[in-house]
């Protein structure tokens, strides 16, 4: 076990974990942040994802050793009141079916959006292709995805 | 309190404390009476909750796996009991033992309840109006609601359902409340958002996976590595070593390490030395198939299904002789939140909190392996990610039962992906023998051969009934290897091998797929052969719908259509992918799908419900396949076990119901069954090829 001091949603947060533990379980289990959600473990589906500085990084597979003082973002701190452009445009074409998979997707989405406000269908493909979606709704979360890059544009 | 019983309906009405009403089909309590009458057994069972201060609270009674049911079995409700939507609450109704069908499974959630909801909404709305018109001293007839209040037109009086609720409670229940014209829903048929939206995307915590209870702890098991093995000497010291590991019990043929982490309990699970046994045959799907293939080159042993006509007179004499092989691999669920359950056994009560469908099922089972009765058995469920069968199966929840009650302690049993993909109830692997006998320009007989992993055949569907000489005949297959549920079960395989089959037949005889089609059915509804499972009205409804959104018939350069359609679960589906082939490899750009689903409740979910039944078609014909080697799942997470990701979802899927007034018929599963046939005739006319092997990527290279 080590003490480890985490920048998590703009707050310092210290735990006493063993160092190797995935940053995924830490969120979850000492922080008490579920939102983050468990796929595969290894990578690959994308249900883990959450912003390391801004990039989209999947916490199932990053000690949380390695995280440092860099800062991390979870679905919970996406937006203070859950408006993230990304959220209201997921809220408004009512993409979710079962909704395990969404903060990951959303989590993907907006590290796309952050270096590119105006993804093309093929930006899309190559953003959202490490997030599974069991359920199939595809269709809906490309929308979304350009629905938000519009509205961020007009604001 | 004041409970009124209607014999009729087994209704029960209670004040809440502080003034409201509880309205339930619920039949706790019931008078002795009441309870001789048999009808009360298959009562409808859904709540609502009307509290003095305005919160008006509808209990969805079935579990939520995505299917929408959490939105579409309130709607139903609130449309007969006249709220307004924005204001109502949901909650998942728990598991109450006589409120009828509580299980997610067969597509029948809306279809098997939506008449008792409408009830339960209209049974409320007359009580209201009843105790606001003698309120006001005037007919009920004169009487009308809105948003959740009673007005009295004439008058302009007005009350709102929180300020009826104390006296409706009091009064009689209806024997049978007078329920809506469909044409003056309001509700039912648009589009409505899923009640969880905002929570998910703001990561609240909704999901089995999030369950944090006082005094839990965190556990992983180490289940038999291949089927054919059991567990022999545990030798545990290394993992109760681990920091943070509390506890190692042995259930069954499993060994539990419990920790205060989901972490260390993963660590202490992988750290347990554990002999396992070679009990049984160690099986490979190498030699399922080549066992499958000996078995359909002889007669089937045992009477066929169905058998119209003479399928081998009628070869004599055919200008052509078609004869082919379907092969169709074993497949995992794979829904994306991996199986977990709580559970809390202590001082001979049971209280469980996880995903399952069938929630009456964990309950009876844990009752009976613990001796627990299920009167002290508690179980509800959250919202569930992702359920495809997987969760009809009760495993998940009577292991963690069985866990907490070795370790006499509140556990959250978490599974790994790879814990789940060794340890599931498979879509069985199949092989099917297709014969159909040619004239010069018609089909003279249809002759279909499976064998499969504990299935059988059946002999009713499409295109039985269509033609004089028809045979079905299938063999199961006996295997250590477990066998479940797989969205669609039966449908998602015996579509894919029938409706590509067609199109061989239809490509024989120079004819339109959908041209074909038609003038099957009409013969299916003219001259019907034997007894038939569908209406081919409907189908030929959906057939021409989607003719019509597809332009069918049309051809666009480099775009090639694939045609397919299926009944399944009371619904008719017919679908057009279009693709166009990229260095090589397929691309979905467009599917059309039309449906005959009865009644639409939800626009937006039920659109949902097929646009991703369509996606989950196309990601099961491409890519996934399990593959048993020495007994053991030789794909064991999602690196190799592939669904279909962004780059291969189609850009597009148009969705368009036809306009039905007749009772809603299933829709979490009716769309898949078609897909992966129009996808393999999409590329036989994109390829020349025909794809007879799922999935469809191992042959593209």
């Amino acid at each position: 076990m080590a003490a480890i001091n985490l920048n998590v949603n703009g707050k310092t947060l210290s735990v006493d974990v063993d160092p190797a533990t995935p940053l995924l379980w830490v969120l979850r289990d000492h922080l008490n942040l579920v939102g983050t959600k468990f796929g595969c473990g290894m990578a690959q589906c994308g249900a883990c994802t959450v912003h390391l500085n801004g990039t989209a990084v999947r916490s199932c597979s990053l000690p949380v050793s390695s995280v440092k003082n860099n800062a991390i973002v979870t679905i919970e701190g996406l937006s203070e009141t859950g408006d993230h452009p990304l959220q209201q445009a997921w809220e408004e074409l009512d993409v979710s079916q079962c909704g395990y998979c969404q903060a990951g997707q959303i989590m993907s989405a907006a590290a796309l959006l952050k270096r590119n406000p105006k993804p093309t269908d093929q930006d899309i493909d190559n953003a959202m292709s490490g997030n599974i979606c069991r359920c199939g709704t595809h269709v809906r979360i490309r929308k979304a995805i350009h629905l938000a890059a519009k509205q961020q544009s007009t604001k | 309190m004041a409970t009124n019983y209607s014999r009729r309906n087994f209704l029960k009405v209670s004040a809440l404390s502080g003034g409201g009403m509880l309205i339930s089909f619920n039949l706790f309590n019931l008078p002795a009476e009441a309870k001789v009458l048999g009808e009360m057994v298959f009562a409808p069972n859904a709540y609502i909750k009307i509290a003095a201060d305005g919160t008006i609270v509808l209990l969805s009674p079935n579990p939520e796996i995505g299917q929408g049911v959490k939105t579409s079995l309130p709607m139903i409700i609130a449309e007969e009991l006249g709220v307004d939507w924005k204001k109502i609450q949901v909650e998942l109704a728990p598991l109450h033992s006589q409120m009828g069908r509580q299980t997610a499974g067969g597509s029948g959630s809306v279809r098997g309840r939506f008449t008792e909801l409408r009830t339960v909404g209209a049974t409320a709305r007359e009580m209201l109006t009843t105790a606001a018109a003698q309120q006001w001293n005037v007919p009920v007839t004169e009487c009308t609601v809105e948003n959740g209040e009673v007005i009295h037109k004439a008058s302009g009086k007005k009350l709102s359902y929180a300020s009826l609720a104390s006296a409706a409670a009091k009064l009689e229940v209806p024997a049978k409340p007078t329920l809506k014209d469909p044409k003056e829903f309001k509700l039912i048929g648009t589009r409505v958002k899923d009640v969880d939206a905002h929570k998910i995307v703001t990561g609240q915590p909704l999901f089995g996976i999030d369950t944090r209870r006082e005094g839990m702890l965190f556990a992983m098991v180490s289940r038999p590595p291949a089927y054919g093995k059991t567990l022999g000497e545990v030798n545990d010291a290394a993992a109760l070593k681990i920091e943070g590991v509390k506890k190692v019990v042995k259930i069954k043929n499993a060994v539990a390490v419990l920790a205060t982490s989901t972490w260390a309990a993963k660590k202490g699970r992988d750290a347990l030395v554990i002999q396992w046994n070679a009990g049984e045959k160690l099986e490979n799907s190498a030699e399922h198939f080549a066992e499958f293939k000996k078995l359909l080159e002889k007669p089937a042993p045992t009477a066929p299904a169905r058998n119209d006509g003479d399928v081998d007179a009628a070869k004599q004499g055919a200008a052509k002789i078609l004869d082919v092989t379907y092969e169709i691999p074993a497949l995992s669920h794979g829904q994306m939140e991996p199986l977990n359950f709580y559970a809390n056994v202590k001082d001979g009560k049971v209280e469980l909190f996880g995903p399952t469908q069938v929630p009456g099922s964990v309950r009876s089972e844990v009752s009976k392996l613990l001796g627990i009765a299920e009167d002290n058995i508690t179980i509800s469920s959250p919202r569930q990610g992702g359920g495809f069968g997987r969760k009809l199966m009760t495993d998940n929840g009577v292991e963690a039962a069985l866990i907490s009650a070795a370790a006499q302690c509140p556990v959250q049993v978490q599974w790994t992906r790879e814990d789940d993909m060794q340890n599931d109830f498979y879509r069985p692997a199949e092989m099917w023998r297709y014969r159909a006998a040619l004239s010069a320009d018609n089909l003279l007989s249809w002759h279909q051969s499976g064998v499969g992993i504990g299935r059988g055949v059946r002999g009713d569907s499409y295109v039985a009934g269509c033609i004089a000489n028809y045979r079905a005949e299938g063999q199961g297959f006996t295997s250590n290897t477990p066998t479940g549920w797989w969205r669609a079960p039966g449908a998602n395989t015996l579509a894919f091998v029938a409706e590509s089959f067609m199109d061989e037949v239809c490509t024989a005889l120079k004819k339109d797929p959908v041209a074909f089609r038609l003038e099957l059915f009409k013969k299916a509804k003219e001259q019907t052969v034997g007894k038939i499972n569908y209406d081919p009205e409907k189908y030929k409804s959906v057939i021409e719908l989607v003719t019509k959104m597809s332009k069918w018939g049309t051809k666009t350069p480099g775009v090639f259509r694939g045609f397919s359609t299926w009944f399944s679960f009371g619904s008719y589906v017919a679908q057009v992918v279009d693709v166009q082939m990229v260095d090589g490899q397929p691309k979905v750009k467009k599917v059309y799908c039309a449906v005959n689903c009865g009644r639409v409740i939800n626009l937006s979910g039920a659109e949902n419900q097929v646009q991703g039944s369509i996606v989950d078609g196309i990601s099961h014909a491409m890519f996934p396949k399990i593959t048993f080697v020495n007994g053991a799942v030789a794909e064991t997470n999602f690196n190799t076990y592939k669904f279909l990701r962004m780059k291969d979802a189609p850009p597009e899927i148009e969705v368009q119901f036809v306009e039905s007034d007749e009772a809603p018929s299933g829709l979490g599963e009716p769309a898949l069954p078609p897909v992966a046939a129009a996808l393999a005739n999409a590329l036989f006319a994109a390829t020349r090829k025909r794809f007879r092997k799922l999935p469809f990527a191992d042959q593209l290279g």
